[in-house]
């Protein structure tokens, strides 16, 4: 987020397009985990557009109830993992069996089972580091990355439900469900997309 | 709606009943305080045991590793403890951060990220006595395979100790990442509260640009979740290799098909003791008390008892096959080690490691906080033994009695076991100083648990506000 401009909760809705590059949000925070699960619930049921919801924890559920889906980072775990395994079998096959081979206490010079050690530990560490370098590529996450959050307090005791006003948006009704959850503020921002 | 309900049946993990944002305070107003004279002053006493141990390391480097007490029949001795101790160590950590996590234990929340930082600690420690032992640390990375001009020669692949490399290696990298990928939430938090601009700089700078998005959060607990379970079966593997070390020799008392199992056992033990005695003092000098409960103390008790146990059992289970194997080399091995020049060391390991757990039987002595931060010190000193008995007395009387020799430490080698663990109180001291030294983040996750039940409303009130929307 690069510096939302924050409006009073009564403030008027400019129109839609008055700045090209920026984009209008209506903003629910929430003080608990539950009222924000059920809010999202109930905002998806109602057909909003989600830009996002804020969270200072993961909270279970929050994927079922913005209704989007699970992970697919799972595949890039698999997919480095079985790299590794490869890496690493054909290496010790190289060295051991091929570039140079020596004959040790009458070992196979090709010995598998010795070589599955190193084997399985190229799988885990090819396999998490590149789940690890997925998830900063995935998430725009890098050292030194400056952000501000998009209402105070979401990374300590905040959860924030970020709705997209575009088209026939319906404040009234999203104003509704955000104050029958508790809703601790309403607030409409417009900023850049974070 | 949903309310509050409390739950007469458990009890609450995190006491006091704080809000979220006190969890936050709680945690993060440490590291914002000055330092406390407490704190100075363990870490003056840490800092001065760790620039001696750094002399003696220089000077055995210098001078050569013969100013160790070693000889031609006991060629492995105090170095080579001091590795597989802290090696050990570092497992109750893993323990703790993965494979609770996978067995949804969530009272580890409170303990995981200090005993993670143990383990980091505890392998860099580790990893200097092998690279001490080479006599030529600066030659350490010819143990990697990499194409080179010497042949090239190739490290044998066919060996145990290469494994070993690869094992701890991967163990430490992997340990390190989970550690920083568990604490970027925390740490974007420290960096959103910060005060100062130089604080705020240094935080913003470690948290990635983390901001709580939903969309991030799927993805971080998909990767959480996957190194968590990478994270399982390596800390077995790890210390299964390091028993390697020993048991694909032919040394009676080495060569033994119990060692993995009984090494992984062990190393969880010691580790549970050691995140025993730092967490004692940890939750005591930083007033963690309502986060580290004796409920978390209680638990960590119990853990220890098993793996404590499953040591108890390892013991008798190696005599007895010493016995029903026929192998007169096997047998006389272990009726030296408890009965020869040594013996005494493997009476203070029993006491200590097998004995000494035994008062975790009793609820009353799980809670009894003395007791348990002495019983801890004691099964560290045990868990030490154990790996100087398993080394020492399989080799100083082997298959041939004129190469029969005692062993006897150096005063260097003891002052280089007391610089490692000058190091590990160092780094350990600046941790909780500089990172939260709980996962508040994740704390936050179970503060309701036991304080309100699952939201049996949540679906119904969602469906009929739902139901009424336009579209």
């Amino acid at each position: 987020m690069s510096g939302p401009e924050r409006t009073t909760r009564n403030a008027k809705i400019r129109p839609f397009g008055e700045s090209m590059m920026s984009k209008k949000f209506f903003v629910g925070v929430f003080t608990n985990e539950h009222d924000v699960l059920d809010a999202t619930t109930a905002c998806r049921e109602a057909g909003f557009a989600f830009h996002d919801v804020f969270l200072p924890y993961a909270v279970h559920g929050m994927e079922d109830a913005m209704g989007i889906k699970r992970s697919w980072l799972t595949w890039v775990t698999f997919l480095a993992g079985a790299a590794g395994t490869t890496i690493a079998l054909a290496g010790q096959w190289y060295v051991s069996a091929y570039d140079w081979p020596l004959n040790i206490g009458g070992k196979d010079p090709f010995a598998l089972p010795a070589f599955i050690p190193i084997a399985f530990e190229l799988t885990v560490l090819i396999g998490g580091l590149s789940t690890v370098a997925a998830l900063f590529a995935v998430c725009k996450l890098f050292p030194g990355k400056d952000v501000k959050p998009i209402v105070d307090g979401v990374t300590d005791d905040k959860f924030a439900i970020v709705l997209e006003r575009a088209g026939n948006f319906d404040e009234a009704r999203a104003r509704s469900i955000f104050q029958s959850h508790n809703a601790e503020q309403v607030l409409e921002l417009s900023g850049e997309k974070a | 709606m949903s309310h509050p309900v409390y739950s007469p049946l458990r009890e609450p993990l995190v006491y006091g009943n704080k809000s979220l944002g006190q969890v936050t305070t709680d945690v993060c107003g440490v590291l914002e305080r000055k330092p406390s004279k407490e704190w100075w002053l363990g870490f003056m006493a840490a800092t001065s045991i760790l620039g001696l141990g750094a002399l003696c390391v220089a000077y055995q480097i210098g001078t050569g590793i013969g100013t160790w007490g070693l000889n031609r029949t006991v060629g492995w001795a105090f170095d080579i403890t001091n590795f597989v101790f802290w090696i050990g160590i570092g497992h109750a950590g893993t323990l703790i951060s993965a494979v609770l996590f996978l067995l949804r234990q969530k009272w580890r929340t409170s303990i995981n990220r200090s005993a993670e930082a143990m383990t980091l600690f505890a392998v860099a420690c580790a990893g200097l006595f092998p690279l001490i032992h080479m006599g030529r640390p600066w030659l350490g990375y010819w143990v990697f395979p990499y194409p080179n001009f010497r042949g090239p020669v190739w490290p044998n692949f066919r060996s145990p100790l290469l494994w070993d490399v690869f094992a701890i290696s991967t163990y430490g990298t992997i340990s390190a990442v989970f550690w920083y990928v568990g604490l970027i939430p925390d740490l974007a938090t420290i960096r959103d509260r910060a005060k100062t601009t130089m604080r705020k700089a240094i935080y913003g700078f470690l948290a990635m640009g983390w901001n709580g998005s939903a969309k991030a959060w799927r993805h971080y607990e998909v990767t959480y979740l996957i190194l968590a379970g990478l994270a399982t079966p390596l800390v077995f593997s790890v210390h299964s290799i390091v028993s390697m070390d020993f048991a694909t020799s032919v040394i009676p008392g080495w060569h033994t098909t119990i060692f993995p199992p009984y090494f992984v056992a062990g190393a969880i033990f010691s580790g549970f003791a050691m995140v025993l005695t730092l967490l004692l003092i940890t939750r005591k000098v930083l007033h963690y008390e309502d986060y580290i409960t004796v409920d978390h103390i209680d638990k960590m008790c119990k853990v220890t008892l098993v793996f404590g146990s499953l040591v108890g059992l390892a013991y008798g289970t190696e005599f007895l096959i010493a016995w029903y194997s026929g192998s007169q080399y096997e047998g006389y091995t272990f009726i030296n080690r408890a009965t020869g020049p040594f013996g005494w060391t493997y009476w203070v390991m029993v006491s200590c490691n097998v004995i000494a757990p035994q008062f975790f039987w009793f609820r009353k002595f799980r809670r009894h906080i003395p007791l348990i931060f002495v019983l801890s010190l004691v099964i560290n000193v045990g868990m030490w033994f154990e790996r100087f008995v398993i080394i020492l007395t399989s080799l100083h009387r082997d298959y041939l009695p004129s190469s029969w020799s005692l062993y006897y430490p150096t005063l260097i080698e003891v002052l280089t076991l007391l610089g490692s663990f000058g190091l590990f109180f160092t780094l350990f001291l600046v941790f909780v100083r500089v990172l939260p030294p709980i996962a508040f983040g994740e704390v936050k996750g179970v503060m309701s648990y036991a304080r309100s039940q699952k939201h049996s409303h949540r679906h119904e009130a969602a469906k009929h506000v739902g139901a009424g929307a336009h579209h």
